[in-house]
């Protein structure tokens, strides 16, 4: 099975999903990134799907998941590079990603991490 | 198209499978020239469908066959599955019911994803749920 890959910058993971994703691997990723960050002690999450060519609900429902145990473990979690077909897409099979954080691209999105990182600014969480 | 290419099948028995279906919807709407949207469109619902029919089907096969309607072409997809069926098909079809771990939108969010949807089902017997996407 293909795992993907998770890198640190910073306190930052960075991780970029290139591949077509099975639903072992979505999982996998779920439970690497959650293990990632109470090692490294991350506080942001930065999840770059722009080679993804569709999210359907069980992507969608790994993002949204990732997003809050991520949240639990003090780490502001940010999708970015989402296609625009991809979009319009996912809103009409019903997925609105409540409780996700977007960005339209890796700047933008690492921005809204380290901006949200102040030691202690507790709302920083969302 | 080539004579041959415009209709045929594959199985769906596991996740490999749901992912195989998928690269192989999105060659069909791209050999049809379907916009970026409506290939997506189609790929997404046949993702949701295909896993549908292998986690709760318990597998059993995607046919397809481009359809033709005057001057409109289109994509129509079989999931078949010989599987327990769907007791309550309205109930199944209302957005965010779920009978397993499921969000509880793939059936009733790929019937928004394509032009025609129709289910048949018979509990005991299995599901066969056949979606059309026209260009």
């Amino acid at each position: 099975m293909d795992r993907i890959p998770i890198l640190q910058m910073g306190r930052c993971l960075l991780v970029t999903i290139q591949v077509d994703l099975q639903d072992q691997t979505a999982l996998a990723l779920q439970d690497d990134l959650s293990a990632k960050i109470e090692a490294t002690g991350a506080t942001g999450v930065l999840i770059d799907i722009s080679a993804l060519e569709i999210v359907d609900s069980f992507i969608g429902r790994m993002l949204a998941s990732i997003s809050g145990i991520a949240r639990v473990l003090d780490a502001t979690t940010v999708v970015v590079g989402m296609q625009p077909a991809v979009a319009i897409t996912l809103v009409e099979l019903g997925l609105s990603l409540d409780g996700v954080r977007t960005a339209l691209n890796v700047e933008r999105g690492m921005r809204l991490l380290t901006e949200s990182q102040p030691e202690s600014d507790l709302d920083a969480g969302r | 198209m080539t004579p041959g290419a415009d209709q045929g099948a594959m199985p769906l028995r596991n996740e490999q499978d749901i992912v195989m279906s998928r690269q192989t919807v999105r060659k069909l709407t791209q050999a049809l020239k379907f916009s970026l949207v409506d290939q997506t469109k189609m790929i997404t619902a046949a993702s949701e469908l295909s896993r549908n029919t292998v986690v709760y089907g318990g597998g059993g096969e995607m046919r397809w066959e481009t359809v033709v309607n005057g001057v409109r072409q289109g994509l129509r997809l079989h999931f078949e599955d010989h599987g327990p069926g769907i007791p309550d098909l309205a109930l199944a079809l209302t957005d965010g019911w779920t009978s397993g771990s499921g969000l509880g939108v793939g059936l009733s969010g790929s019937k928004r994803l394509v032009n025609e949807f129709e289910v048949r089902t018979e509990v005991g017997v299995g599901t066969c749920v056949s979606i059309t996407r026209w260009k």
